[in-house]
């Protein structure tokens, strides 16, 4: 398969985890989708660099799965601090933030 | 052959991708992000991305969604109301999934880089191989390496301080590596840390 | 050291004495200060009698002289200096104005000695006369405006003295707010000048002022003429005339020095400086003249009804300020100055036996309240008497001398200008009245209770301090002379400086006797060469006849005084009884302030008011307030978006990312 497929599968994905964000409450599930788009991403660094030839795009794959993990961590303590508190765990109901 | 798998492996991913924004219980929407990520696993073996592959499966199905894991079992899968209070928003964001989709596959299809209808070059037996890949971050690619180490670190001590427990912060004597492993600690510290668990994976 | 240098001290020391009293009014006994203040003059004086000598030392045609100290602006053909002028005109208007002030200076050291307020009487007393200094020193007319503007203030200052006192700072504003008048009258004319010629300095611009004008041509007539507010203004002539005898709630050294010696006589300066500009405008300078003769009758009968002793002198002020602007506008240049240096003495004398007076009556000004102080009060009644011989032109006196030459001059013109020496005498009867009628009402008869106290125990009537006008009662803590009053029997610096002044009153005419010596003229001369009106010079002859004429006429005055006051008194009743209109009329002072409280207050005060309500309330405020709205509203529609779900900012991120995409897919297809 060239490398059109693969881009623009990545593309397809991204497109579903970005409207699993605008869609869902839980909190959970869109660290669940946000995850997907990351993923998209890489698949899409991941194509270019078989296209190009050299690894530079998959050395970049990873430093993006390092990133993705880290700001799961941070994510997950958020919403396990959230809990903590007793608050209803969806985003719409966490709404302080605002003018 | 290659096509058969690339379409399987095309149909998992987005099935897995569709089951995490439909399935209303998060359990299942956690499953369905771990078959998304095999998937993709198999995508970048057919990329000849070796190591990505293999660092796919075990960092992040086996370290982050392991996490996924604990955490909503910790939480509890609460399904979700079903009304929205903001209007328009269930209507606009298919539809605005679908721009997306189309607007990016113009672009991609649309794109005069001919490059792209090729399979790329040939490459030789050592292409995507942790030698290889572990050259390229050692030498060309330290800064990015480093920095991702603090920032990991980062990431812990941040973890730790958002989850603990009011009056202790929680955090133990310093590592370098593991600390995931020290988040997942101090999330799950009614239960006794369990011994290093095959979660080591993040200190590349 | 040459004469410009003395003139720098001359400026220099009132200025340093003000300063230096200003800064120590704490520190420095009362004593002291005064002795400072007077001091410091005298050094001025001094240095003005050393310019003086200097300058003589040069030939007549060599004394003038320009310098300065630095450069103001020099910019876009600007070329302003802080420079002054040396000639016979500024070095006389120096000595008459330092040595009046010297002697003003010392009368306050006895008279204003209780006054809670001393030090900073003194402190604005010299900076007074610095400002006066400076304006007649003055090299370019952007320094005279500068000193325009201050001695005004000065005067101000001065006049609200006693600032908690309601008519003296409602006389101190509205001796301002005329000033002003006069001051945009002035900078106008200034602004004029530097358009036509180029130029401020004084020898330039009377030197290319005939080369540039035509006679009468309109430009250089709107000049005289805006010269002519300015001077008018400060020189109360009509009709900006009526802040003089307001000005009289100050203390009464100031009414003697401001606005009877100095302030006043700027405007005849101004005339006399610039009458090579008069000269091309003949028209604006006969105005000059025209309103010179009013003023001078129109004050001298109103101040035939006054009763307040400091008012009829500062109408009589007036009056005799129109012969000066009359005589510098027809031509007669030294005898118009001449007649300001006597004025000068014997008006300032008459001023301080009033002062004197008026402490005795504790601070009451009536002459109805007033007899018999002739026996109560020596040296004051032969000083008063001695400035009014010199103001009523009694043979031999100054003001015999100086008010004739101007009359004789406006003779030997001829044609039109014979009006004004017929008028000029009737002012001259007028002004013999008024001054006997004051001096016969106050000094001789039986003498009023508080001559009485003076003559039984040598003390000074005591009362409780109050306004007269409003009744209120006179706040004591910032000055307003409290219980102690200061006469000049028992105040020897009251004595030396009316000593000296007596003295100057009845024999400085001596030194401008037609045909025997004439110091002030062959000493003027110079100056006025250039005006083609100094060719007319009255025959001695001429002189010596006009001089017969005011001599009657003055003896004639004053015999009219002593029919109605002393030897049938009860005829001043019965005249204004029959002639009782006319009597209210000017009492009134011809209803001066009542037309211009109509013609120029109300119609300020109605556009204020309208300017408050419609355009300050509707226009102005309605912008502002309908600006706030709008933000305020606009605010209120963006903050809509700020709903705080983060999906639906999620939603307009990727709306915003699919429309930045789908732009750059147009844009490159």
């Amino acid at each position: 398969m060239n490398t059109e497929w693969y881009v623009v599968l990545s593309s397809l994905l991204f497109a579903v985890g970005a409207m699993g964000i605008l869609v869902r409450r839980s909190p959970i599930v869109i660290l669940l989708c946000l995850e997907i788009m990351l993923n998209a991403g890489n698949l899409a660094l991941v194509a270019f660099s078989r296209m190009v030839g050299n690894q530079q795009g998959q050395v970049f794959a990873i430093v993006v799965m390092v990133v993705a993990a880290c700001e799961v961590v941070v994510g997950l303590g958020l919403i396990v601090a959230i809990f903590r508190r007793k608050l209803p765990l969806d985003v719409d109901e966490l709404r302080e933030l605002r003018g | 052959m290659e096509a058969v798998l690339f379409f399987a492996a095309a149909l998992g991913a987005l099935g897995g991708a569709i089951g995490v924004v439909a399935l209303r219980n998060p359990f299942y929407g956690v499953l369905a992000l771990i078959v998304h990520l095999f998937s993709l696993a198999v995508l970048f073996l057919l990329l000849t991305a070796a190591f990505v592959a293999a660092a796919q499966v075990v960092v992040y199905a086996g370290a982050v969604m392991v996490l996924y894991v604990f955490v909503t079992a910790y939480v509890g899968g609460e399904t979700e109301p079903v009304g929205d209070p903001i209007p328009g928003q269930k209507f606009l964001a298919p539809l605005l999934g679908a721009a997306l989709f189309i607007e990016l596959s113009i672009a991609v299809l649309g794109s005069s880089l001919l490059a792209l209808t090729t399979h790329g070059p040939k490459v030789g037996p050592g292409f995507g191989n942790p030698e290889a890949i572990g050259k390229l971050l050692l030498e060309r690619f330290l800064l990015a390496f480093e920095a991702s180490s603090i920032l990991l670190l980062m990431a812990a001590v941040g973890a730790v301080v958002l989850a603990g427990r009011q009056g202790t912060p929680g955090v133990s004597e310093g590592a370098v590596g593991g600390s995931s492993e020290r988040a997942f600690g101090a999330v799950c510290s009614e239960h006794p840390p369990t011994a290093p668990s095959p979660v080591g994976g993040a200190s590349a | 050291m040459s004469a410009t240098a003395w003139a720098w001290l001359v400026l220099l020391f009132p200025l340093l004495g003000s300063i230096v009293i200003a800064l120590g009014f704490k520190t420095l006994p009362t004593k002291v200060a005064g002795a400072i203040g007077t001091a410091a003059i005298g050094l001025a004086f001094i240095c003005g009698v050393a310019a003086l000598i200097s300058l003589l030392g040069e030939s007549p045609d060599a004394r003038h002289h320009a310098s300065s100290l630095w450069d103001y602006a020099s910019v876009a053909g600007l070329d302003i200096k802080l420079g002054i002028f040396v000639d016979p005109l500024s070095v006389f208007m120096v000595l008459v104005v330092t040595g009046v002030s010297t002697l003003i200076h010392l009368y306050s050291f006895g008279y204003m000695q209780s006054d809670e307020g001393y030090h900073r009487f003194f402190s604005y007393l010299n900076f007074f006369v610095f400002s006066m200094l400076l304006l007649v020193l003055a090299g370019n007319f952007v320094l005279l405006i500068v000193g325009w503007a201050f001695v005004g203030f000065a005067s101000y200052a001065l006049i609200s003295f006693w600032y908690r006192r309601g008519t003296a700072t409602k006389a101190g504003m509205k001796a301002f707010v005329i000033n002003v008048v006069g001051d945009i009258g002035l900078v106008l004319a200034a602004f004029l000048i530097f358009r036509e010629l180029g130029t401020f300095e004084y020898s330039q611009v009377f030197a290319r002022a005939p080369q540039v004008f035509h006679t009468n041509e309109w430009t250089v007539t709107a000049i005289c003429l805006l010269l002519l507010v300015g001077a008018f203004a400060k020189s109360a002539q009509l009709p900006f005339h009526t802040w003089l005898p307001d000005a009289m709630e100050g203390p009464t050294p100031v009414s003697s020095l401001i606005h009877a010696a100095t302030m006043v006589t700027a405007g005849v300066y101004l005339i006399a400086r610039t009458h090579a500009l008069f000269v091309l405008a003949p028209t604006a300078a006969d105005i000059a003249a025209f309103v010179g003769l009013a003023t001078l009758l129109v004050a001298g009968t109103i101040a035939l009804v006054m009763t307040d002793l400091k008012r009829a002198i500062a109408y009589s002020t007036m009056s005799q300020i129109g012969y000066m602007i009359m005589g510098v506008s027809i031509g007669a240049y030294s005898a118009g100055m001449f007649h300001l240096m006597t004025h000068a003495f014997f008006k300032a004398l008459l001023f301080m036996a009033a002062g004197s007076i008026i402490a005795a009556m504790a601070n009451n000004q009536n002459i109805d309240e007033m007899k018999g102080f002739g026996k109560a009060m020596r040296f004051t009644s032969i000083a008063m008497l001695c400035g009014g011989l010199a103001l009523a032109a009694f043979p031999g006196t100054s003001g015999f001398f100086s008010k004739d030459e101007i009359l004789a001059y406006a003779t030997a013109r001829g044609g039109m200008y014979e009006i004004f020496t017929v008028l000029g005498y009737f002012g001259a009867l007028l002004t013999a009245i008024y001054t006997f009628r004051l001096i016969f009402r106050v000094l001789p008869g039986k003498p009023c209770p508080e001559a009485q106290e003076l003559i039984d125990n040598g003390h000074v009537h005591h009362a409780h301090p109050f306004n007269p006008a409003t009744g209120e009662e006179e706040d004591t803590e910032v000055g307003f002379p409290g219980a102690d009053h200061h006469i000049a029997e028992q105040s020897w610096p009251m004595r030396a400086a009316m000593g000296v002044l007596a003295f100057l009153a009845l024999f400085a005419g001596l030194i401008q006797v037609p045909g025997v010596d004439e110091v002030v003229t062959k000493f003027l001369d110079p100056v006025f060469a250039d005006s083609p009106l100094t060719q007319i010079v009255p025959s001695v002859g001429a002189s010596w006849a006009g001089l017969a004429i005011g001599a009657t006429i003055s003896i004639v005055g004053i015999g009219i005084a002593y029919w109605l006051y002393v030897a049938r008194p009860e005829t001043p009743a019965m005249l204004i009884q029959r002639l009782r209109p006319l009597h209210t009329f000017l009492v009134n002072k011809w209803y001066f302030d009542e037309a211009i409280d109509f013609l120029i207050v109300r119609p300020a005060l109605a556009i204020g008011r309208f300017a408050n309500r419609t355009f300050e309330r509707v226009v102005v405020d309605g912008l502002v307030s309908s600006t706030e709205d709008i933000v305020g509203g606009s605010g209120r529609v963006v903050r809509v978006v700020q709903s705080g779900f983060v999906r639906s900012y999620a939603l307009l991120l990727v709306v915003g990312f699919a429309g930045l995409a789908l732009y750059f897919l147009l844009s490159s297809s």
